[in-house]
């Protein structure tokens, strides 16, 4: 255990020294970095006798030897190569890639996006109108109660992504940042630290599709920050599509900061890894903001997913929506901790959250905890979660029509997730989607009409 | 076409049929009738293969083969549909999609062609005018927001389309009103053909006017106790069931099914 600790903090510690060796990056950064780090090492990675990680035990992630990667290495992708299945049709023309985490200038294809402003986050720092946004952000976000996973990336991230969607560009475009996970050679499993921080300025309107994807099926870590600031008026779509190989691990925060009557749609799907976690925390601190935070986790096997949201309404006249909606099977386990707070004075607050769940098998199970904490007296709020099974005569009546009874399940199944898949305003997500879904079982079937 | 024997049946450990016999051969149309509670819808689901429904004895022979040894699927495939008294709604799945589904399900199982969406739109259209069903509803999910007139309506649809040679109609029409009771009823009738066979489980003479019966059973505590032709129907909508609960003489004034 003593040496097993040491292994870690060194393999850890000693990509930080790396970094640190990295000429250019400002003086505020490393200390950033450093300080970190430092409390990395006091709080170690999260326990199951935190009340935020009761459910979720990262343990094989605490003694997994990883490598973490901080500079950009070979890989066998090319534009041409191996990256095709990953990229959406509607977005051929403006795809961010990252290998490992690492932000990869040459594998992007960003021709289709006129007046975005897209920078490697290194790149961006030696801009002094960039380099104060994104400090601020960092450091913002270094004030508040991190945790171990949190404090690694702001520690460890390299190769990161800063885009900016200037004041009034409407993007008809969506624009992806996929995540590619890929095998080092030689090295221990692979530690992923991506970093991106995305801004919206004035009136600026546009679609972010988050995907993560492997090469090949193994064991890895990714551990990503996605910051999200819109400033008045801003209107983003944000598609976050997790699709791990089956022996990743997956933690991913996500924090959307809402200017004056921002709207900030998003809806997650979480599909992959072995153990996945997403913290997702939207901040409504001025008036008239809006946000819809919708999800979808399907798991099967031993599947282990968590998604931890915190929808903080701090101001008047904010709205928000969440409906989150679980398909589990096998032995798989997933959790739902959904905070809604509507602090003193946000009155006018209208907050709806929902989340359901449909278990397939006796063996799967939920933890299913929305909450509710209202510190206003003039607002409307409602949450709710359910937990059921397919319906057998629901099943009974697709059957009775031929319909084979693993088919008329997986029918039923995605009637159930309908609801959020059909409010996904991605052609080609949807069908991915719909396939993923209805072949669940994998039993031979067409049925686009 | 089918051979029902000495058919014992349950549900939740009650027995609801209590040995029914009937024989049905193909170009017949039965009418199966009685109070509430009679057994009546049973028979129905039991014939589908409804999983709540235990069958405790005799057999059912379709076509010479054991019907009970299918499962649901099974039987659909081989040609037996219910429409239900309750259609359940599907949402997310289009009723096109279902519908084709469901045909193509069947036409493999026959070992014949499975057909492409443009195919099967083509198909459905002309289906479709059978039951006076708009377009609109192809696109929509499997009878969710229906009417209950629209839900029967779509299971005559789905019964044109999916072309079966035993049809079981369970309460076909209850919740109809007298426009759309015409137009499912016709529809049955167009489908109707000296190969098929039907079965109308009804609780009113008023669907037998439209769908003419060759027979009519009366079912009452799990047992038929008076089978008849068609005027029978109209006595039971003139003196009510009571008169026949406790068992009068089963065969009187009708031909009885062979």
């Amino acid at each position: 255990m003593v040496t097993e600790l040491a292994n870690e903090k060194s393999a850890y510690s000693s990509a930080l020294r790396d970094l640190m060796k990295v000429s250019g990056e400002p003086s505020w950064l490393r200390e950033l970095r450093g300080s970190s780090f430092d409390q990395f090492e006091r709080v170690g990675f999260p326990g199951v006798e935190q009340e935020e990680w009761k459910y979720t035990n990262v343990a094989l992630i605490k003694r997994t030897n990883f490598t973490p990667v901080v500079n950009s290495n070979g890989t066998a992708l090319s534009k041409r190569n191996g990256l095709a299945p990953f990229i959406y049709d509607e977005t051929r023309d403006s795809t961010f890639v990252f290998v490992n985490g690492i932000f990869r200038d040459d594998l992007s294809s960003c021709n289709g996006l006129s007046g975005v402003v897209a920078l490697d986050l290194n790149d961006a720092l030696q801009i002094s109108e960039y380099e104060r946004v994104i400090r601020a952000s960092l450091e913002r976000n270094a004030d508040g109660d991190n945790n171990g996973f949190e404090l690694l990336n702001t520690a460890l991230f390299a190769g990161g992504l800063f885009v900016k969607i200037p004041r009034g560009v409407n993007l008809s475009t969506p624009i992806q940042l996929q995540f590619v996970s890929e095998p080092v050679k030689g090295e221990s499993p692979a530690a992923a630290f991506p970093r991106v921080l995305i801004v919206g300025e004035e009136n600026s309107a546009a679609t972010i599709i988050e995907s993560y994807r492997a090469t090949a099926e193994g064991v890895y870590l990714t551990n990503a920050i996605v910051d999200i600031v819109l400033d008045e008026g801003a209107r983003f779509q944000h598609y976050k599509v997790q699709r791990e190989s089956a022996g990743a691990s997956h933690i991913a925060t996500t924090r959307a900061d809402l200017g004056p009557k921002a709207s900030y749609d998003t809806t997650t799907i979480n599909f992959g890894a072995a153990l996945s976690r997403h913290d997702i925390h939207v901040t409504m601190d001025h008036e008239g903001a809006s946000c819809s935070v919708d999800g979808l986790y399907m798991v099967e096997g031993s599947q282990h997913t968590d998604t931890h949201s915190v929808i903080d309404h701090r101001q008047p006249h904010c709205t928000s929506r969440q409906l989150y909606k679980g398909i589990l099977d096998g032995k798989s386990r997933a959790v739902f901790n959904g905070k809604v707070f509507v602090r003193h004075g946000a009155q006018q607050t209208d907050a709806q959250q929902t989340n359901k769940n449909l278990l397939l098998s006796s063996e799967a199970q939920i933890d299913t905890k929305p909450q509710l904490e209202i510190y206003a007296d003039d607002v409307k709020c409602t949450h709710g979660a359910a937990v059921g099974q397919l319906e057998p005569d629901e099943l009974f009546y697709l059957e009775s029509r031929g319909i084979n009874p693993a088919l008329a399940k997986n029918m039923l199944t995605y009637g159930f997730a309908g609801e959020v898949i059909e409010k996904i305003q991605i052609e080609s997500i949807r069908r991915e989607l719909d396939e993923a879904v209805l072949n669940r079982l994998h039993s031979d079937l067409t049925i686009d009409v | 076409m089918l051979e029902i024997r000495n058919l014992h049946a349950s549900v939740d450990g009650n027995e609801i049929l209590k040995g029914i016999n009937l024989t049905i051969n193909k170009g017949e149309v039965h009418a199966i009738m009685g109070p509430n509670g009679s057994g009546k819808s049973t028979l129905a689901k039991v014939l589908a293969g409804h999983p709540s429904y235990e069958v405790t004895g005799g057999e059912v022979l379709y076509y010479g083969k054991n019907l009970l040894d299918m499962s649901p699927d099974e039987r659909a495939r081989e040609g037996v549909f219910m429409a239900f008294q309750y259609p359940v709604e599907v949402p997310g799945v289009s009723n096109a999609q279902f519908l084709r589904l469901a045909y193509n399900e069947k036409q493999k199982h026959l070992g014949q062609e499975e057909l492409d969406p443009l195919e099967f739109k083509d198909l459905l259209k002309e289906k479709a005018a059978l039951v006076e069903m708009d377009a609109s509803f192809m696109t929509r999910s499997v009878n969710e927001g229906f009417s209950g007139g629209e839900k029967k309506r779509n299971e005559i649809l789905q019964m044109a389309v999916l072309d079966p040679k035993l049809s079981v109609l369970d309460e076909t029409d209850s919740g109809l009103d007298i426009d759309a009771l015409r137009i499912v009823a016709g529809g049955v009738n167009k489908l109707h053909d000296p190969e098929k066979a039907v079965i109308v489980v009804t609780h009113y003479q008023r669907l037998l006017n439209y769908i003419v019966p060759d027979f009519v059973h009366v079912l009452s505590a799990g047992r038929i106790v008076k089978e008849g032709g068609k005027e029978l129907a109209l006595e039971l909508e003139e003196r009510g069931y009571d008169w026949l609960k406790n068992g009068a003489n089963k065969h009187t004034a009708a031909p009885v099914a062979s």
